[in-house]
């Protein structure tokens, strides 16, 4: 089962690995992101590469697609020992990589972007590229509009761009870096699709996930990354005489040992004591307008009572950004109303919703939650510059501030030198944690979390979940906006799914709770 | 487009994790010592493929602008108007605004306090006068400011492109203003009518420094404790950092965006208004000394410091001053001390990668 | 007719605006390619006025003003390699520098002008002109517009080069994603330090080139400090103009009339103070940004240094 020999025992003769990583060791700044890491790719094969976040897939997919060099190990492509020494370099031996992040020019149109990347002396070749494009998008079973600008694209075509380019030049590697993470249930399916065609055009598939049973559905073999190290894989044989849960459970202990399921932490309270709590957050017909660019959110009516952890599903982009910024108060509510504790907040600023006891955990903890340059301290009182007894008179008083610093960070257990420390230096769990204690900090009566535990690793995702419930616990009314939905069954009492900007239901988290959310997640059974 | 402030707000301010390394203080002032050294080095050599002696010609600028008397009031009457435009360039930049137009600012502030100010004197007293013109020399540098602030703040119109359209307007519009409206009638050349000398900014003792240079220095010192120590600059600081965190946090951008132009703005005029009503009494036609050119790039030398922009305006004033003279004895223009000026830019900017590089180093 | 509309007003009207215009034409169009490709270049002010003097410089030695192109070319370049050397390949502040530079070229010219020529000011000859046969005939705007030096149609020429460059070819698309999405283009393996490096010399290029039209044709004399403000025209231009280089060439023939109305008026009898005049081309632009005031259509990095892996 921990076999790290590159080649598994039942290999044929003929079918030999296009792509061999044979104990790559990758150290950064305190960390060894790869330690000692071997696969083996085969052509016509899906290598499902499978592990937390932090696990250390993206330094490996860094690596094979040439953004990085390994300390140690070297890397094999078809036989020879290869040094992929930037990207261009990793095309030309013919390792196409889609990346989780779009890697594609928005102001673009597809075609243009298809043609970029060419030599610059080079004629452009439009005919040229729509027979190619033509070409590959019948392979792949897809169909593309050529001449619109891609930021004009869904984010599921603009994947299938991305696939298309990562193929261009007839690369016979494919790296799919959490491919399925924008996309709808719809998209994923496409995206399925896309890659059984794939994997018959003879093409060898890495496709990276930190998701469980997208590892066993799509993968014909899946190796398993922890903590920078592979701790295990299942080989094509061993995945064909598994059934998926067999498959997976395999995994699960392979990844956490054995007995480490998750189990929901919900529902710690009974239902009829949370029926009789205190409605404390609620909105009637809330709708805010977003501009174009954006999905703008309607005829949202929702309450949350205290104590209750309220969760909102969805595929990313459906309005839930929108509608948590217009709770806090970043966003004008354009429509309807917004109460707390009965009270109309609608038209209050954020900070007097702050004051009042309604608190936003954004998602977008380095680009707006806090000032990566300004110190913890100060951070921890980002939403409250100039109150007593941290300013007096205007003027700032050091002593306090670093006090204050000092009791959240040992309450929220920030890994820090110290309150000075600039927040920017810490790692995304500490962040996140001070974030948390600034908002849980100071009486709140109700707090809004928007993917509170986006891009941390397994054991920060437990902390985190766990001061969200025992927030909730001690009778503060809860909102989790995630987009993962095991997230949100582990955590809520009951469900409401965006969708369009608007929500389409809302479901207790019951037995059949997943399969409903689902379902309203694309639409089924939402009236229009 | 973003302003990175280099240097750690005094909120922040903050003890390296080793402490083993030298002391904050005395490792800014090594890099701000060194690319003036290396200018200097550089500079030299310039001097040498002149044919021109470099030793007598830095002796020449330090006896002229530091060592002889006269040169030295010279030097500091000069820092005057420097400093509060540092002043205004440093509450700009702290909050993350590219105030480019200081010099339209300057100008128009300080031709409506020239015409003002000897238009008043004529029924009020000085003592009166005085503040008055300053007023207006502040508020005539924050109006000007208004357009690229609203635009700015409200638009998203570029403030870079806005400011300079406004600071090019701004020096026709002055010399317009001296040409027709306020020409003093009894002069051939265009120029504003004059305030007499007792009547301008009393002057330090027995020296020739009036006391702009005071109020500039006072005037920079609040701000740097307003912007490192309040909950005010705080919040401009912030905003300079990360707008959306500035959102975020329930502040108005916006506002805070058309404040910290017309505080800035504001201050850039006074500058004008001090230089008016301490040294020249008048404005010429075409006169345009161009001071915010050469003075943002030492508000970014000091790290938008306001102490610091006091040593490096003396530094900066003492070789225009000193410059002059050294450059006539060497029959050069004047306009080498421009070069000098570029070099040590070039040479800090070079100075600060390294040490970045040394820093991230340090940290494995 | 006289006064406003009078032949001789609208005749040196015509010629003022080319020869105005096409410095700012020249450097604005290579400030656009900086631009696009995500770097500000503010040093342009002083590529412009260190082209003006060396190409003042070798025209004045060689009597010819093609060299004298080629040596404001060499001169916008020298600076450029510079700005290209520090922003671009060590990342530092593209503003700083910028400024940096503008006052180091303040300077130098100043200081090579007296060293070479002491405080005279010597002239070059008129240039010859090129006329276009049928066209240079017609009247008040034929001399003004086509019986020009040969330099002018080339200037001219050289927008629909740009277009034809930013439509149809892949330096166009390299530029634009330098600009707009450098991690796209280092994905698609094309080097961003290497679009942009190649950017910032186009921009010292044409901005040498701009330069020396001033000095060589324009006013057939170098004076230090001559560009006066001409370059963050350019700027601006570059900036209005959003990557359609058609919109830099219309943008300098109107700085171009604002800047020559003075003394068509004058010509044209008309007395009215220079400063008014020249104070129309920044209002109008200012009235441009505040009436169609749009949120930014500059690229998504510009201004940023790009670090592989930094997003």
């Amino acid at each position: 089962m921990t076999d790290l020999s590159p080649t598994a025992p039942g290999e044929t003769e003929t079918n030999h690995p296009i792509v061999l990583v044979d104990g790559v060791t990758k150290r950064f700044p305190g960390v060894i992101a790869n330690d000692d890491v071997s696969l083996a790719i085969y052509p016509g094969e899906v290598h499902a590469l499978l592990g937390e976040n932090g696990a250390g897939k993206s330094t490996l997919i860094a690596m094979l697609s040439g953004m990085l060099q390994p300390d140690s190990g070297q890397i094999h492509v078809r036989g020879t020992t290869t040094t992929i020494s930037s990207p261009r370099r990793a095309l030309e031996l013919g390792i196409g990589t889609v990346y989780q992040h779009p890697t594609l020019v928005p102001t673009l149109t597809v075609l243009e972007n298809l043609m970029l990347g060419a030599p610059w002396n080079q004629r452009m070749n439009r005919a040229a590229t729509r027979a190619r494009l033509t070409e590959i998008s019948n392979t792949l079973g897809i169909t593309l509009p050529e001449d619109a600008r891609l930021g004009d694209l869904s984010l599921g075509q603009q994947q299938q761009v991305e696939i298309v380019k990562a193929l261009w030049r007839g690369e016979q590697v494919l790296i799919l870096d959490e491919a399925t993470s924008m996309l709808t249930p719809k998209g994923v399916d496409d995206l399925g699709q896309v890659i059984d065609r794939l994997r018959t055009a003879g093409i060898a598939i890495v496709f990276i996930t930190h998701k469980l049973n997208e590892a066993v559905r799509f993968g014909d073999r899946v190796s398993i990354l922890k903590l920078g190290q592979k701790v295990g894989d299942l080989t094509p044989q061993q995945l064909a005489e598994l059934s998926p849960e067999d498959a997976i459970r395999n995994i699960v202990d392979l990844m956490f040992g054995a007995a480490s399921q998750g189990e929901s932490t919900a529902g710690s309270e009974s239902k009829s004591e949370l029926q009789s709590a205190p409605v404390v957050l609620a909105t009637q017909r809330l709708a805010t307008f977003a501009g174009l660019d954006e999905p703008s959110v309607t005829q949202v009516e929702f309450d949350v009572r205290a104590g209750e952890v309220f969760g909102i599903a969805g595929v990313d982009g459906n309005g839930q950004k929108q509608l948590a910024e217009a709770l806090a108060g970043q966003r004008p509510i354009t429509g309807g109303t917004l109460t707390l504790e009965g009270r109309d907040i609608s038209r209050q600023t954020v900070v007097q919703r702050q004051k009042a006891g309604l608190r936003y955990v954004t998602d977008d903890r380095l680009g707006e939650g806090t000032v990566g340059t300004f110190s913890i301290g100060v951070n921890m009182l980002l939403k409250r510059i100039g109150d007593d007894p941290f300013w007096r008179r205007g003027t700032i008083q050091r002593k306090e501030v670093e006090r204050h610093a000092e009791t959240l960070i040992e309450r929220h257990d920030v890994r820090t030198p110290g309150p000075d420390t600039p927040i920017g230096r810490l790692s995304g769990g500490n962040i996140q944690k001070a974030l948390l204690a600034r908002e849980l900090d100071n009486a709140p009566l109700a707090v809004i979390y928007n993917k509170p535990t986006y891009g941390l690793d397994a054991n920060n995702i437990q902390f985190a979940r766990r001061a969200i419930r025992d927030q909730a616990d001690q009778g503060v009314a809860t909102i989790v906006i995630s987009t993962d939905l095991d997230e949100i069954l582990e955590l809520s009492d009951r469900i409401g799914v965006m969708l369009g900007g608007r929500m389409v239901g809302i479901v207790e988290n019951d037995r059949d709770a997943q399969r409903r959310v689902g379902e309203l997640m694309i639409g089924v059974g939402v009236a229009a | 487009m973003s302003i990175e402030a280099s240097e750690p707000t005094a909120a922040t301010a903050g003890t390296d994790e080793d402490g083993a390394a030298l002391p904050e203080w005395l490792v800014r002032v090594i890099l701000a010592l060194v690319p003036i050294l290396l200018a200097l080095i550089a500079g030299a050599v310039i001097l040498l493929l002149l044919g021109r002696d470099p030793i007598s010609f830095y002796v020449n600028i330090v006896r002229r602008g530091l060592i002889s008397w006269i040169g030295l009031q010279e030097t500091i009457t000069r820092c005057a108007p420097l400093i509060l435009l540092g002043a205004s360039l440093i509450v700009a930049f702290r909050a993350g605004l590219w105030n480019l137009g200081v010099d339209g600012q300057f100008l128009l502030a300080a031709v409506v306090t020239a015409a003002l100010s000897a238009w008043m004197i004529q029924s009020v007293p000085s003592w009166v006068v005085l503040p008055v013109g300053m007023i207006a020399g502040f508020a005539v540098g924050a109006v000007w400011s208004l357009i690229p602030a609203l635009l700015k703040a409200y638009q998203g119109v570029n403030e870079i492109v806005t400011t300079l359209m406004m600071s090019f307007l701004g020096v026709s519009l002055a010399n317009v203003l001296i040409k027709i409206p306020f020409n003093d009638p009894n002069t051939t050349v265009p120029q504003t009518m004059t305030l007499a000398t007792t009547d301008r900014l009393p002057r330090l003792f027995d020296t020739t420094i009036n006391i702009g240079v005071v109020i500039a220095v006072v005037v920079i010192l609040i701000v740097h404790w307003v912007m490192t120590r309040t909950a005010f600059g705080l919040r401009l600081q912030t905003v300079g950092a990360n707008p959306k965190a500035a959102m975020h946090a329930g502040l108005s951008v916006p506002l805070l965006t058309v404040v910290t132009f017309g505080l800035s703005a504001g201050l850039a005029g006074l500058a004008g208004s001090v230089e008016i009503l301490g040294v020249w009494g008048n404005v010429r036609a075409d006169w345009n000394p161009a001071y915010g050119l050469a003075i943002i790039p030492l508000v970014f030398l000091a790290r938008f410091n306001g102490i610091a922009v006091i040593g490096f305006t003396f530094f900066f004033a003492m070789l225009s001053i000193g410059g002059e003279t050294a450059s006539r004895r060497a029959d050069l223009p004047n306009y080498f001390i421009l070069v000098l000026v570029a070099l040590i830019l070039i040479f800090m900017a070079l100075t600060e990668w390294l040490n970045h590089r040394r820093a991230l180093a340090r940290r494995v | 007719m006289t006064g406003l509309l009078s032949d001789a007003f609208l005749i040196s009207l015509v010629a003022g605006a080319v020869a105005a215009g096409i410095p700012l034409l020249l450097a604005g169009l290579g400030e656009q390619v900086s631009e696009k490709a995500g770097v500000l270049n503010i040093g342009i002010e002083g590529m412009m006025l260190l082209g003006a003097y060396t190409g003042f410089y070798v025209a004045f030695l060689t009597g010819s003003l093609w060299l004298g192109f080629l040596g404001g070319a060499a001169g916008g370049l020298i600076l450029a390699a510079l700005m290209a050397l520090l922003c671009v390949r060590l990342g530092l502040n593209q503003i700083v520098i910028g400024i940096a530079l503008t006052l180091g070229a303040d300077g130098i010219t100043a200081l090579l002008h007296h060293v070479q020529f002491s405080r005279t000011y010597p002239r070059l000859p008129r240039v010859d002109t090129l006329p276009i046969p049928g066209l240079s005939e017609i009247p008040i705007i034929g001399q003004g517009l086509f019986n020009r030096h040969p330099s002018v149609y080339l200037a001219i020429i050289a927008v629909f080069v740009l277009v034809w460059v930013f439509r149809r070819t892949n330096i166009g698309l390299n530029l634009q994603a330098a600009g707009d999405k450098p991690a796209a283009l280092d994905a698609a393996g094309v080097s961003v330090t290497a679009t942009r490096t190649f950017a910032v010399l186009f921009t010292g290029l044409m901005a040498g080139l701009g330069g020396a039209y001033m000095s060589m044709i324009g006013a057939g004399i170098f004076i230090p400090f001559m560009t006066g403000g001409a370059g963050f025209i350019a700027i601006v231009l570059a900036m209005l103009a959003r990557g359609h280089p058609t919109w830099v060439l219309y943008g300098a023939l109107l700085f171009g009339v604002s800047l020559s109305l003075t003394t068509a008026m004058q010509v044209g009898g008309v007395n009215v103070p220079t400063d008014v005049v020249q104070m129309l081309p920044f209002a109008m632009v200012m009235l441009v940004l505040v009436i169609f005031a749009r949120r930014s259509a500059l690229p998504a990095a510009l201004g940023l240094p790009y670090v592989r892996g930094q997003r």
